[in-house]
């Protein structure tokens, strides 16, 4: 019998990827809010309304992200055809958002749940599919829309309530990229697969603090099993932490000896302008979608950045979980791109 | 990842919710909205309505400004700043009606807004006839 060689997993959550899997096109679509923001001329597309000529918010976020993949899949010069799997996940129950538009694509589907760190772990899935020799094309998309998961996580959209003030803003949008072996674009060039970990936080307005927990989990590993620090990245991106998660990652870090502060930033932290009114920053799968296949994929392509670490990060809790008194599980995959 | 550690540091450096400034605008916009049901029951009893009566087309009046204000998607804004000055009084509670009853419309009308419009609400209705109930039963014992 023949022993099963594990060559490219490195350490114990990463892997090293040989080929070139690139990121061949991203494409982003906004909602408002995120349209008002400092880095609306990212975007592809920006709405100024939250319903799009929609029926409901379900179907204004479903609208957003078969835009998003219809655009990447233009930018690429490829057709739903060409692509061989598609990857894609939503906060929506029952990822209803990424199936429906994968209802219309007519793609074969693998549906997605990480919450927020969607967008990473479809990357890690369609990079080592890709690099596995299992597909050519992989399409990978995401989206969130603020009222459609307020209504499902909280309170009916027009309900009065006072937020906490270290509350965040679940981002409307959506982005999609396309990834293969031939063209050019950022590649992914290691990955670190995240634990569950939960901080005991069991404040559904505090997902910052329980999700920088694992995004420091996740970094930590990734230094370790790759032997590297945080001077090896022009930049590492967190997902949605927001201003206090970012905090916390930073310190929590620091006391495990390395200082990611000079190049660390949070796509939470830099989607909206503070005058927004979102307290602490954006959350949702848009967050780190908008940001780094908006702003920071571009910054890539212009090679101002060379090597990113994007650590996208989910809070794995439904609401019925949180009435239940149970804690928040967290956790953030972390995706090395280079061009 | 030590728990007690992300305690300790939440206990530290995580912000508060602001309690004094909350405190006060409650105050400020609960006594605001007490005042204006007070004028519309002054304005029913100018218009001949019985003292003892009167209470009734008050509350009915500030339910539907609130449910109004609602609808036309400003309620949630004032109360961000008013908190429970605007939640306490009957404007909270027409607020939890209607915001459920516009949000699950296009689930249908029984399976949706029929259905799911006390779902807030419906909890304060429970409690406060077990609590009528209970003090009620008090008063007939004394």
């Amino acid at each position: 019998m023949q022993t099963l060689r594990v060559e490219r997993k490195i350490g114990r959550q990463s892997v090293l990827l040989e080929k070139d899997v690139m990121l061949l096109s991203s494409a982003t679509v906004a909602g408002p809010k995120e349209s008002l923001g400092p880095l609306s001329a990212d975007f592809d597309r920006s709405y100024k309304d939250n319903i799009i000529k929609e029926k409901s918010f379900e179907k204004a976020e479903c609208h957003m992200l078969e835009e998003a993949c219809y655009l990447a899949l233009g930018k690429a010069r490829l057709s739903p055809e060409d692509i061989d799997f598609f990857i894609a996940g939503d906060l929506l129950n029952q990822i209803v958002t990424a199936t429906f538009c994968a209802r219309k694509l007519a793609i074969p589907y693998l549906g997605i749940y990480g919450a927020c760190s969607t967008l990473s772990e479809g990357l890690s899935l369609g990079a080592m599919l890709v690099e596995g020799g299992f597909a050519k094309h992989i399409l990978v998309g995401t989206s969130s829309h603020n009222c459609s998961a307020e209504r499902q996580f909280r309170y009916p959209t027009e309900y009065g309530y006072q937020k906490p003030g270290y509350s965040q803003w679940t981002a409307t949008g959506a982005g999609a990229v396309v990834l293969g072996t031939n063209g050019q674009g950022p590649r992914v060039e290691s990955i670190t697969v995240g634990k569950i970990v939960d901080a005991g936080v069991k404040d559904p307005f505090a997902l910052g603090v329980a999700m920088a927990a694992a995004a420091a989990d996740t970094i930590y590993n990734h230094f370790l099993d790759l032997e590297r620090d945080p001077t090896y990245y022009n930049i590492i991106l967190t997902g949605d932490l927001g201003g206090i998660g970012k905090k916390l990652n930073e310190d929590i870090l620091a006391g495990k000896g390395y200082d990611i502060q000079p190049n660390y930033t949070d796509c939470g932290v830099l989607l909206y302008y503070p005058h927004q009114k979102v307290d602490a920053g954006a959350s949702g799968c848009a967050a780190s979608a908008l940001v780094f296949l908006g702003h920071f994929y571009r910054k890539m392509m212009a090679k101002e950045l060379r090597k990113a670490l994007l650590v996208a990060t989910g809070a794995l809790h439904s609401p019925t979980t949180v009435l239940q008194q149970e804690s928040i599980p967290c956790i953030a995959h972390a995706v090395s791109l280079e061009i | 990842m030590d728990r007690n550690w992300i305690n300790n540091w939440q206990r530290l450096k995580h912000p508060k919710p602001p309690l004094i400034k909350n405190i006060i605008y409650a105050f400020i916009f609960g006594g605001l909205i007490c005042t204006f049901g007070q004028l519309i029951l002054n304005i029913y009893i100018s218009l001949g309505v019985p003292q003892q009566e009167a209470g009734n087309p008050t509350v009915a009046t500030v339910i539907f400004i609130a449910a109004s204000l609602t609808a036309a998607g400003v309620f949630d804004d004032i109360a961000s700043i008013a908190g429970a000055g605007i939640a306490v009084p009957v404007t909270g509670f027409a607020n939890s009606v209607t915001s459920m009853a516009i949000e699950f419309r296009r689930e249908g009308l029984v399976t949706g807004t029929g259905s799911k419009m006390f779902a807030l609400a419906g909890s304060v209705i429970v409690f406060g006839v077990v609590t009528a109930f209970v003090v009620g039963l008090i008063s007939a014992l004394i």
